[in-house]
């Protein structure tokens, strides 16, 4: 008789959070009074006790190689008693008890490569996607958009001077892994051609009724091609959702005529004005690798506009309310096209229904 | 060895002051297959298009999910890209770590993948990017041994995800590691196993700042509030008015969207009962204003991005409830919710999609609450209302 095999470990769950908790954190642990932001990068945390903990930020590019992990691994070892954390925003913070560690720290993060800052009034790390990097439904690169796109807002990054807090987002497709849809720029990669169909091989790959009834819009129709039972694309009815190619691996998107799209003024914090979506700034802008100009210097403009205009605690969103978003398109020099007025579901909503108009165009 | 080959374009992006996503593949590039990876990429560049072809199966024994396939249309030129295939593992609640811990990660992944990983992933898993089908278990095996196991993938509940609540933040209305890990633990099955008509998110937010975006990404927002008074440090409140640094009457004041504030010049006075609990006051002056002491969360549901039927913001589904263990009322909710949509819900529906399909006055008669009007902006404006038998229609 065989013996019987041992039992396999599985469904063990997250590692429990409380064994990688510096000591002050398990010290104070729900008992914080209050914080404080001495300089760019840097968050004093002081608890009920008096202690103060010291969270030092750095810009990573999120996409890291086991030989960078090791680097902050080192680094949390000289400087934080080797406790360290990444923030929902992909930047890693080093997690320190000791002030006088605090400027060394900072200078040798510098000095590694890693800018110091994303705290406060600034723009903080890009929230991404994977782009073409790893995605088989990347209308775009995330990482080349975001470098490009960082490498011109550094200065934001490393300081706390605009009206409030700015939030960027990317996306690759509208699947919005990135959640690009609640931030104050969002940059959206944007396919513009229905899906091509490999009829050779649908019929084997694809279940040809999930595949229609995976259509918002019922775009998607069955067709025989060639005397293969395949499916056919009613164009003008696509709105290239992408839903289709998920769930049958013989269509895709992906396009060399593929863009990016700009938005503008969504939130997820409830502070002052409730959450909203991001709206459309720029229906259309070309993928230009690798450094997207047209792309980098779009957003530059969109935060400079904002950045002299907008009151102090006044997010995107709540800037663009206050002036009205005919005088964002004058702002921002940005053309208002037909693209910019909803034809999708519940389009009405969103047309101006009143004569509250701020000096209309003579 | 696969051959290294010239990568011009990306070459341009190890330039400039942001920390560079080349630098970091060339770091691996001692892998072929980031050096495959590296030339698959160029080719994007070059082409503006890219190069990965839809998911296939991929798995460790006795999972449904945790692992996703990813293979390349370039194969024959880039064999050791072919299979590059994501695991999703799940994070420790808050995102932290350890040296020791992050260097035994390292060291498994040099073993068995590509050594390019996420820190992290966008529904907050970290990420190995980069394993081939062979792999897998070892990966795995390796894993469960450091105290590891996968994060979700596919039509299941996916890694629930956190911000440092009480770790870290004054704000914290109630303990969100505390309450993820636990959630986590408890919904093993569900995580691993897909048995829903589509993916189901749960993000926990300490405050209404909601760090991780809970109401944006979530089909379960879970945020933190509370019910009395804003605590006021009144001495603080002098030293904010002295300092100079904020305007409290402009500010403050004059940037609540309840207008339940009063300023005197001397003391703040907030109407309580007009506060929307949005935290704009106690952001702009957190020395001298803090959440009120009877605290726990609102539970939101819905949230998604675009595909399918658009955008939707989650909506409460529960003003007020009390976070403590074992949580019982939350967890009691979430299999209410599973069970009808798991029933009536379409293949790749989520919960937003559903709700709104069957209406929420339908979806809450179903699981089993009251509805209040807390849950909606306003009464309906349109008169189809279906009354029902037990109202007398006839």
């Amino acid at each position: 008789m065989c013996p019987a095999p041992a039992k396999r470990k599985t469904d063990i769950g997250a590692p429990h959070y409380d064994k990688f908790l510096p000591p002050i954190i398990k010290r104070n642990y729900g008992n914080w009074r209050h914080h404080e932001l001495p300089r760019p990068g840097v968050v004093v945390h002081v608890a009920e006790s008096g202690d103060k903990l010291y969270s030092v930020r750095a810009g990573s590019p999120r996409l890291l190689s086991i030989e960078t992990l090791r680097l902050f691994a080192a680094i949390a070892d000289e400087f934080s008693d080797g406790y360290l954390r990444f923030t929902s925003r992909n930047n890693v913070e080093f997690l320190l008890a000791d002030p006088a560690k605090v400027d060394p720290l900072i200078a040798r993060l510098k000095q590694e490569g890693y800018p110091v800052g994303g705290t406060g009034a600034s723009i903080t790390n890009i929230v991404h996607t994977q782009g073409w990097v790893h995605c088989n439904s990347a209308a775009s690169d995330a990482s080349g958009v975001v470098k490009s796109v960082m490498d011109e807002l550094l200065p934001y990054f490393e300081s706390m001077t605009l009206p409030a807090r700015l939030r960027i987002a990317f996306a690759c497709c509208l699947n919005m892994c990135g959640a690009v849809h609640c931030s104050d720029i969002s940059i959206l990669g944007m396919h513009r051609r229905p899906p091509k169909i490999n009829h050779a091989t649908l019929a084997k790959n694809c279940e040809i009724p999930t595949t229609i009834a995976s259509c918002p819009t019922g775009a998607v129709r069955p067709a025989t091609v060639d005397g293969k039972p395949s499916l056919e694309i009613i164009e003008e009815q696509c709105v290239l959702c992408g839903n289709c190619c998920a769930v049958c691996p013989s269509m895709s998107l992906n396009d060399p005529g593929d863009g990016i799209s700009i938005w503008v003024g969504g939130k997820v914090s409830n502070a002052r004005r409730e959450p909203m979506f991001s709206k459309l700034a720029i229906p259309y802008l070309p993928n230009n690798p690798p450094r997207w100009p047209e792309v980098v210097s779009a957003v530059k403009n969109l935060v400079e506009v904002y950045a002299a205009h907008a009151r102090r605690f006044e997010r995107m969103g709540e800037w663009i309310e206050r002036i009205g978003w005919p005088r964002f398109f004058k702002l921002t020099g940005i053309e208002f096209t037909k693209h910019h007025i909803d034809d999708f579901r519940h389009a009405g909503e969103s047309f101006k229904r009143s004569v509250h108009l701020r000096r209309p165009p003579a | 060895m696969t051959e290294k080959k010239p990568t011009p374009l990306l070459d341009n992006l190890e330039a400039g002051p942001w920390p560079s996503f080349v630098k970091e593949l060339k770091k691996s590039a001692k892998s072929p297959m980031v050096q495959d990876l590296l030339g698959v990429l160029e080719r994007s560049y070059e082409d503006k298009m890219g190069h990965w072809k839809h998911g296939g199966l991929v798995g460790v024994r006795g999972y449904g999910g945790g692992v996703i396939g990813r293979y390349n249309e370039l194969a024959r030129e880039f064999p050791d890209a072919a299979e590059f295939h994501t695991v999703r593992i799940n994070q420790p609640a808050g995102w932290f770590y350890t040296s020791d811990v992050i260097r035994t990660l390292c060291d498994i992944w040099e073993r068995h993948g590509s050594g390019l990983t996420n820190f992290h992933g966008a529904t907050g898993d970290i990420i190995f990017l980069g394993a081939r089908t062979s792999e897998i278990e070892a990966v795995f095996g390796e894993l469960i041994e450091a105290g590891f196991d996968l994060g979700g993938s596919g039509s299941c509940l996916r890694t629930p995800s956190c911000c440092c609540g009480m770790a870290r933040c004054e704000w914290a209305c109630y303990d969100t590691m505390a309450l993820t890990y636990d959630l986590t633990q408890t919904f093993q099955d569900e995580l691993h196993r897909p048995s829903f008509p589509y993916k189901f998110k749960i993000k926990s937010s300490g405050c209404p700042n909601d760090c991780v975006a809970a109401i944006a990404r979530a089909d379960l927002s879970i945020i933190g509030t509370w019910r009395d008074d804003i605590q006021v440090d009144r001495t603080a409140v002098t030293q904010y008015a002295a300092g100079g640094q904020i305007d409290i009457a402009a500010d403050v004041v004059a940037r609540c969207p309840a207008g339940c504030m009063t300023w005197d010049g001397r003391s703040i006075g907030i109407d309580n009962e007009s506060c929307v609990r949005c935290m704009h006051c106690i952001n702009a002056m957190p020395k001298a204003l803090a959440p009120g002491k009877d605290r726990g969360a609102t539970v939101l549901v819905g949230g998604k991005a675009t595909i399918l039927g658009g955008a939707l913001l989650s909506s409460v589904l529960v003003p007020f409830l009390r976070m403590e263990p074992p949580y019982d009322d939350l967890k009691e909710l979430i299999r209410a919710i599973w069970d009808l949509w798991g029933d009536h819900g379409k293949n790749r529906e989520r919960v937003g999609e559903f709700i709104q399909r069957i209406g929420l006055g339908n979806f809450l008669e179903q699981i089993g609450l009251d509805p209040q009007p807390e849950m909606v902006a306003q009464p309906r404006t349109n008169p189809y209302i279906s009354y029902e038998p037990k109202e007398g229609r006839p």
